[in-house]
């Protein structure tokens, strides 16, 4: 079922799906056989305006919210998970900036991210902080009208390929979490250097790179936000960004659905199409009703944060503030809870539709010819990025635990 | 820099039937849309425009239905459609057809000074390929057809890379100019979210043969110069013969003997 409520969200999909059929589906499987990004898919995203989705009109976007974003990114995942990371990752690096700047670092850098000429990304990941991000170790060491970056990140999507990284840093070690500090830097700056690309068991076209930092100077203007906030804008940030995951997985299940479905129709044993039998059947009907569950999980809740994400959006604009305090004003709720329980929900839908697909199919689906085993590799992603399962089950239960103290004595 | 585009709407290419009593093309009910040569004129029109700055134009005769490919057009990137829409230009040939758009061009040119006309090679309905060099011939224009690549273009002139039977040549035409070009020249965009919005918003400019300043006796089936006699769909035969031989080398000396007989090679 498609959830498009407006003209706009409507035309993101008839786009998206036309991008998929035209352009992403002759490439995937070579860009993922040869673990390689691909630039001709780049142009093609920036001829059709899926940078701009979600940013304003001012800067050259298209005035959409969090559903036009996970709209894409489900339809362009529906064809190729990996290929579908390039204007994903971007987006994913420019929530925290566009959460947190000012007017004149929106202004800076929007009209280049909505365009698609600067691609953005996201580090948070190190070697020895992943689902507890507050143990980081790049330290950001205030020196005059800079600070000074060291320290390295790992599993960082879109690596080399992204002009800008939003880099968590620590401005303040010694106050451990409360020192978190959000830091734009660009590609190209002294002492910033790609180390290790990854090689991976599926989304392989888009690139993972380890980025190190050596004594790199960042000018002040590139710090989101305030010193010590970090953790605050990176926990809003995920709230924003997880349906979108969610939405990845949702495309992932439905894309290996249109896969299986045709095929179970036209194979025969026994004299019959295997879907005739209701063992194949009942199980490709249980696929199938879960994937739409998912579908209504993940836009039912873009759509209460578009409710108010576009009005905020509106008032910073209106009132050179940051989307950040306009979120407040409207004493934004917090989503964590909601986006946690999507992003868990439809991930493992993604990885149990893609497993029992191939088993569907049979043999050919083994095989790499036949486009379904890399629907099972890529599934795989959406149950670890932006938070494990387990780490999405936190964020429930600890919502769920504060949620229910606080109506304690009420009845 | 001002291009314009020449589109037809023609049913889609999986779809094209002939009635074989009149042998016409069955257009009523088919699914139609941009003819698929023109996508790559046009195409080619708006990554010059990106390059260079401008405006792109187009313009398509054809009943009222098809302002649909005119819509499509701005979906893909045109800034201005013209419609040339009467009566008068029921059943042309492509003379006529050519003679019709060399009107409306030359009133666009009017409106602001054309340096470019872009066409499709040919249509998928009809095949003829007579467009683009006789939209040149009326408008006293230099052309090149089968055009694969720009090569070059500055404020006075446009080199271009030809297909010719036998290879390829360089020409380098000054503005203003016709050209018609194959699908080796790009590979069409899909069409942009802010482009389909655009497109059902845009302003469809409609015209009439008069408003042209068409002569309207070189309109019209009872004017042309030509007439179709019979279209049909060619009976598709199957044949086969097996080649004989001892060996591989005598079976291929067998397979180069019958080829000449038959004037293959």
């Amino acid at each position: 079922m498609d959830y498009a409520i407006n003209e706009l969200e409507q035309e993101v999909l008839n786009t998206t799906r036309e991008l998929a059929q035209k352009k992403i589906k002759p490439l995937r499987a070579e860009m993922d056989a040869k673990e390689q990004f691909s630039k001709e898919m780049l142009e093609e995203y920036k001829k059709s305006g899926i940078f701009g989705l979600w940013l304003p009109e001012e800067y050259g976007g298209l005035g959409g919210g969090i559903t036009c974003l996970a709209m894409a990114f489900e339809e362009l995942s529906r064809a190729c998970a990996g290929l579908a990371l390039t204007p994903g990752t971007s987006a994913l690096g420019a929530i925290p900036m566009y959460l947190a700047a000012t007017k004149e670092q929106r202004e800076r850098w929007c009209p280049d991210l909505a365009s698609g000429k600067k691609l953005w990304a996201f580090a948070l990941t190190e070697p020895e902080a992943g689902s507890d991000a507050t143990a980081l170790k790049t330290t950001a060491i205030k020196d005059g009208d800079y600070y000074v970056v060291n320290g390295a990140k790992h599993f960082i999507s879109t690596g080399k390929e992204a002009d800008f990284y939003t880099v968590a840093v620590n401005t303040n070690p010694s106050r451990g979490a409360r020192g978190i500090s959000l830091l734009v830097i660009e590609k190209g700056t002294e002492g910033f250097s790609f180390g290790k690309k990854e090689e991976k068991m599926g989304i392989r076209s888009n690139p993972t790179y380890e980025l190190i930092f050596e004594n790199v100077r960042v000018p002040k203007e590139n710090l989101l936000g305030s010193e010590g906030r970090g953790l605050l804008y990176l926990q809003e940030t995920l709230d924003y960004s997880r349906p979108g995951v969610a939405a990845q997985a949702v495309g992932i299940a439905q894309g290996a659905l249109d896969v299986t479905i045709p095929y179970l129709r036209t194979r025969k044993q026994f004299g019959q199409p295997i879907i005739t039998f209701q063992a194949l059947g009942h199980k490709v009907a249980e696929l199938a009703a879960k994937t739409e569950a998912g579908r209504a999980m993940v836009y039912n809740l873009t759509h209460r944060m578009d409710e108010e994400f576009l009005p905020a959006v509106k008032n910073a604009l209106a009132n050179g503030t940051t989307v950040h305090d306009e979120l407040k004003k409207l004493k934004g709720a917090r989503w964590t809870k909601y986006s946690a329980e999507a992003k868990l929900f439809c991930s493992n839908v993604a990885m149990e539709v893609a497993d029992e697909c191939v088993t569907l199919c049979g043999g050919i689906a083994y095989m790499r010819d036949f486009p379904l085993e890399k629907y099972m590799r890529d599934a795989k992603i959406t149950q670890i990025y932006e938070g494990t399962v387990h780490i999405q089950k936190n964020e429930i239960i600890t919502a769920l635990i504060k949620e229910y103290a606080s109506k304690e004595g009420e009845e | 820099m001002h291009i314009v585009a020449c589109v037809k709407q023609t049913p889609k290419s999986d779809n094209v039937k002939i009635d074989p009593a009149t042998g016409c093309l069955i257009r009523s009910g088919a699914a139609s849309a941009m003819n698929p040569f023109d996508e790559y004129a046009l195409e080619e029109a708006v990554m010059l425009k990106e390059q260079l700055g401008g405006t792109v134009s187009v313009i398509t005769m054809g009943p009222p239905q098809a302002e649909a490919v005119l819509r499509d057009s701005i979906a893909r990137g045109a800034d201005k459609v013209y419609q040339l829409g009467d009566m008068a230009f029921a059943g042309s040939d492509t003379w006529s057809t050519s003679y019709a758009l060399s009107k409306g061009i030359e009133k666009i040119n009017g409106i602001e000074p054309v340096d470019l006309v872009i066409c499709g090679k040919q249509t998928n309905d009809s095949d003829t390929g007579h467009i683009g060099p006789q939209v040149s011939a009326w408008m006293k224009w230099p052309n090149a057809a089968f055009v694969k690549k720009v090569v070059s273009v500055n404020e006075k002139s446009i080199t271009v890379e030809r297909l010719t039977e036998d290879g390829s040549e360089i020409l380098e035409l000054p503005f203003p100019c016709v050209l018609s070009v194959v699908k080796d020249i790009n590979s069409p965009r899909v069409r942009s979210v802010k482009g389909r919005i655009a497109a059902k918003r845009a302003e469809v400019t409609k015209w009439t043969a008069d408003d042209v300043a068409a002569d309207k006796n070189k309109l019209g089936m009872k004017n042309c110069p030509t007439r179709v006699v019979k279209s049909f769909v060619p009976k598709r035969e199957v044949c086969s013969a097996n080649v004989e031989g001892a060996t591989a080398k005598e079976k291929a000396a067998k397979l180069v003997e019958i080829l000449k007989e038959n004037k293959y090679i």
